[in-house]
């Protein structure tokens, strides 16, 4: 146990004790005690830069369960500690936060905290773990955790709902990235993300490459929130805003892009892996973006934005694959587009982080979050605006702040699409650019409503449920970090390149890194008169226009119907599921006996005639059979008449009697085929079950004894019909395929000598095979106790109830 | 010789059961049946013993034993049953 581990597991250690301190130390906020947490893991992996900035890699390893080749290996490289980092930093700018947001007397912190902590916990074991296994079992820790800190004022249903749609969304992409990964397993021969890059060829040659690729991605594109698994992310927003600030815009939602970054040296040199990423991710920015502009809530708002952000970046990862089949080694766009997905990465997440604290305070100080009921709060809440419009600004991509450099690099890199003459991306790659254009205008729209409709225009204090005012200064100190952050990245983008960007991009790029190729990081804000300026300028030009004439356009949203929208579909195919369950259950499961005998009688002949069928069993011999003596029929006959006769009696009675008929003359046919015991045996069992059976008629209700006859019934008829002629063909079948000798001989010669006994039965019986014996005696035993209290707990109930009769009168 | 003889009266018997069991089919009364049934044990009896000079073994004498025994005890039961419709009298004094 290295400290490396010890450090990915602190938060879950720490989690433990923070109910006991919770309880304990009522007066101090819960918060205090957690923030250390995050504090030192930043500390400690902020060492690690020197490491991985020089192109090393640390890695530990624990076995865990070596015999399965499943051991926690940490491993930490460019990539992994970058989300480390993140995971950290923000972690401790969120629980500062939460501090202040979060009353210590009105919630339970205890709870909060340990959720926390162990979403923290499961991030960074998701970031920092090379063996995937280990790595499915945090990210599944992920959705818990994620499913319980949505849920954390679980009292409201809306949080429940939305906890529940998380969950179900993201633990069927969990589940079907475990797929992949045991697919993965079965052609390299180990967990290790590490073995599976060094074995890349031989995973593309694989028959089993997409089917693995695709459940991957499922898993990246459902925690990712891309199209069309973005649904349950606007539901999450019912959660604590420190939350949302946390998991659902910077870390968790971000690990599925740390999959596909993680995974693309395995897969990217597929066409099908970048154009499913491009296309979903493309398409998720669009959607996203679109339909952030109609919401009134500034949390949905930041929700779909998230979700198109996420869209652009994980389009820029699907791009970037394409630098492995590019050319021009100079000046590798496309390795820019790699570049571009890992600072806007950063940059979201700094951007992000801020504007859902800046709501946060909003609602915390005035009480609503609602767009239509906010504005002209800039007098206020200066701070707070003032880190609203940087944040926005960067979103929409404007300069001078980090998300205008990201934004361009993207543009640029859509751009380039065109140059290309593989995978058909010089034809229908044009559909990349122009959808990006698109969605960047929205964004800039919805960058807009933010801060205008929130702090501009004129100020309604009467109608909030509170009296504005500017928040306390602990609550503004996280979101002001990371806006500085913002404006820093904005200036002096190169701060990061060489000690974060560059050794996270490598880490994607194994082959061209060995191949001598270098990774340049360059980023600056002035290109030149290239296009995708131009397109930030069209951008800026056609969204202001738009947003100043959002009343005449906004009429779009109300032309999608309900039932088609993808919430819709969600809810409606539970409801469906449900239903179809529940009456798919009503249909087969009737309560009566008959029906389930009718299924396991077809079941049992259905499955019997088929093998017969299939194994070509139907060739009876019947060489082997002796002469059937005359009594024989006679007797046959008996037994054949008296159970037919027993369908049609009018009565119980007769049939019982008849019953007592067959009973006998099956113990006539052992007489005829030399079986004493049996014989002897069958007699008495068949007059004691005679004598019970009319024991029970005799109990029967007056109405069932006076039943007439058994009805007709065909289906029956029949199954029974079936039924016989299966087993008297499976017994001809079995009779005529007879390929051993019997055993008998061997009792037939020992039954005196080893034994000391002439009759063979009974030597058989409880000698030879006297374990058999001893345990229906058991079955004898049970039996008789069974129906002895039965009996005997019937009889003192019903007297009991007599009792009470006779008092009452 | 004697075993066509044997033979003879074994298709006798059988043929009687079986009249004996239109009988049990029949009716119309349980008490016919009951009797049949009796019958049929007692003619079940015949055909086992014929049978143990046939098969030249003196195995089965036990199960004649057995038949005229459990033959009485059923028909005793079944006329118990009809007649007083219960099969083991309730001793009343030492009901729960």
């Amino acid at each position: 146990m290295s400290v490396l581990h010890l450090a990915i597991l602190l938060p879950l250690l720490a989690a433990p004790f923070i109910p006991f301190l919770f309880r304990a130390l009522k007066r101090i906020h819960t918060g205090w005690f957690v923030l250390v947490v995050p504090v030192l893991l930043f500390v400690y992996f902020f060492r690690f830069i020197g490491i991985t900035s020089a192109g090393d890699v640390v890695s530990e390893t624990v076995e865990w369960m070596p015999s399965l080749g499943i051991n926690f290996t940490a491993y930490v490289d460019g990539l992994g500690l970058l989300f480390a980092l993140l995971i950290t930093g923000i972690g401790a700018l969120v629980v500062l936060y939460s501090i202040y947001y979060l009353n210590k007397d009105k919630e339970s912190l205890g709870h909060f905290y340990v959720y926390l902590l162990l979403f923290m916990g499961a991030m960074l074991g998701v970031v920092l773990s090379d063996n995937m296994v280990v790595m499915y079992m945090f990210w599944e820790l992920t959705s818990i955790s994620s499913f319980l800190l949505i849920g954390y004022w679980y009292e409201k249903e809306r949080s429940r709902y939305g906890a529940r749609k998380s969950m179900l969304i993201t633990v069927f992409g969990g589940l079907s990235m475990l797929g992949g990964i045991v697919i993965l397993e079965s052609i390299v021969g180990s967990f290790s993300i590490r073995d599976m890059v060094a074995n890349q060829a031989l995973i593309a040659e694989s028959p089993f490459f997409v089917a693995a690729m695709i459940l991957i991605l499922l898993g990246a594109f459902t925690k990712s929130a891309q199209f069309p698994f973005h649904i349950w992310l606007p539901d999450a927003m019912e959660a604590p805003t420190p939350v949302s600030a946390y998991l659902h815009s910077a870390t968790m939602v971000k690990a599925g892009l740390y999959l596909v970054a993680r995974m693309s040296p395995v897969f990217q040199e597929s066409s099908l892996w970048l154009w499913i990423i491009v296309s979903v991710g493309t398409f998720t920015l669009f959607w996203g973006s679109f339909n952030a502009v109609k919401q009134t809530d500034l949390k949905g708002i930041l929700a779909f934005s998230t979700v198109s952000q996420l869209g652009l970046i994980m389009s820029l990862l699907g791009l970037g694959a394409a630098a492995l089949h590019y050319d021009g080694i100079d000046d590798n766009i496309f390795m820019v587009a790699t570049i571009a997905a890992i600072f806007h990465l950063i940059n979201h997440a700094t951007f992000k982080g801020s504007l859902f604290m800046m709501v946060g305070i909003v609602d915390h100080e005035t009480g609503t979050r609602d767009i239509r009921k906010l504005g002209g709060l800039m007098t206020v809440m200066p701070i707070t605006f003032t880190i609203a419009v940087i944040g926005s600004l960067s979103m929409a991509g404007l300069p001078p702040f980090n998300g205008f450099l990201s934004k361009e690099m993207f543009l640029k890199a859509t751009t380039k699409v065109f140059s290309m003459d593989f995978f058909a991306l010089d034809t229908i790659g044009i559909l990349i650019p122009v959808v990006a254009f698109i969605a960047s205008v929205f964004t800039f729209i919805y960058s807009l409503i933010i801060f205008t409709r929130t702090f501009m225009g004129k100020a309604k204090f009467d109608e909030l449920p509170k009296q504005p005012h500017e928040a306390p200064i602990g609550m503004l100190i996280p979101p002001a970090i990371l806006a500085i952050l913002v404006v820093v990245l904005g200036f002096v983008p190169n701060v990061l390149s060489n000690s974060l960007i560059k050794p996270a991009v490598e880490s994607i790029y194994p082959t061209l890194v060995a191949s001598g190729q270098e990774v340049k990081v360059d980023i600056y804000f002035w290109h030149g008169l290239t296009p995708e300026l131009f397109m930030t300028l069209g951008i800026i030009a056609l969204g202001t226009l738009m947003f100043f004439m959002i009343n005449k356009w906004m009429g779009i949203y109300n032309h999608i119907p309900n039932r088609l929208t993808l919430n819709g579909m969600y809810d409606g195919s539970l409801v469906w599921s449900n239903k179809a369950a529940y009456r798919f259950k009503d249909n087969y499961m009737t309560g009566f006996i008959r029906s389930y005998l009718i299924y396991i009688f077809l079941f049992l002949s259905g499955m019997l005639l088929f093998s017969m069928y299939w194994f070509d069993l139907f060739n009876f011999s019947f060489g082997e059979m002796e002469a059937v003596a005359p009594y024989e029929y006679v007797l046959g006959a008996v037994v054949i008449l008296a159970a037919l006769a027993i369908l049609f009696m009018g009565s119980r009675l007769p049939s019982i009697i008849l019953l007592g008929v067959i009973g006998y003359s099956v113990a006539l046919f052992f007489v005829f085929f030399g079986a004493p015991d049996l014989a002897l045996t069958q007699l008495v069992i068949e007059t004691v079950s005679v004598a019970l059976f009319l024991l029970v008629f005799y109990h029967m209700p007056e109405i069932s004894r006076k039943e007439v006859r058994i009805k007709f019934k065909v289906e029956n008829a029949i199954v029974s019909v079936i039924v016989g002629v299966t087993v008297m063909l499976l017994s001809f079948m079995a009779l005529s395929n007879r390929s051993l000798s019997s055993i008998s001989e061997y009792y037939k010669e020992n039954v005196y000598d080893l034994a000391a006994g002439k009759n063979m039965v009974n030597v058989v019986l409880v000698d030879f095979r006297g374990f058999d014996t001893l345990f229906e005696i058991v079955v004898l035993a049970v039996a008789a106790i069974g129906i002895y209290t039965m009996i005997k707990f019937r009889t003192t109930e019903r007297t009991k109830g007599a009792h009470e009769h006779e008092s009452e009168k | 010789m004697l075993d066509i003889v044997i033979y003879i009266a074994l298709a006798i018997l059988l043929f009687a059961m079986l009249g004996m069991l239109y009988r049990v089919i029949k009716g119309p009364t349980t008490a016919d049946r009951v009797i049949a049934l009796d019958s049929i044990g007692i003619a079940l009896i015949s055909v086992v013993a014929l049978l143990s000079i046939l098969l030249d073994t003196t195995m089965f004498f036990e199960v004649i034993l057995l038949l005229s025994i459990l033959a009485f005890i059923g028909t005793v039961a079944f006329s118990k049953f009809l007649e007083r419709g219960e099969i083991i009298h309730h001793d009343r004094d030492n009901d729960l």
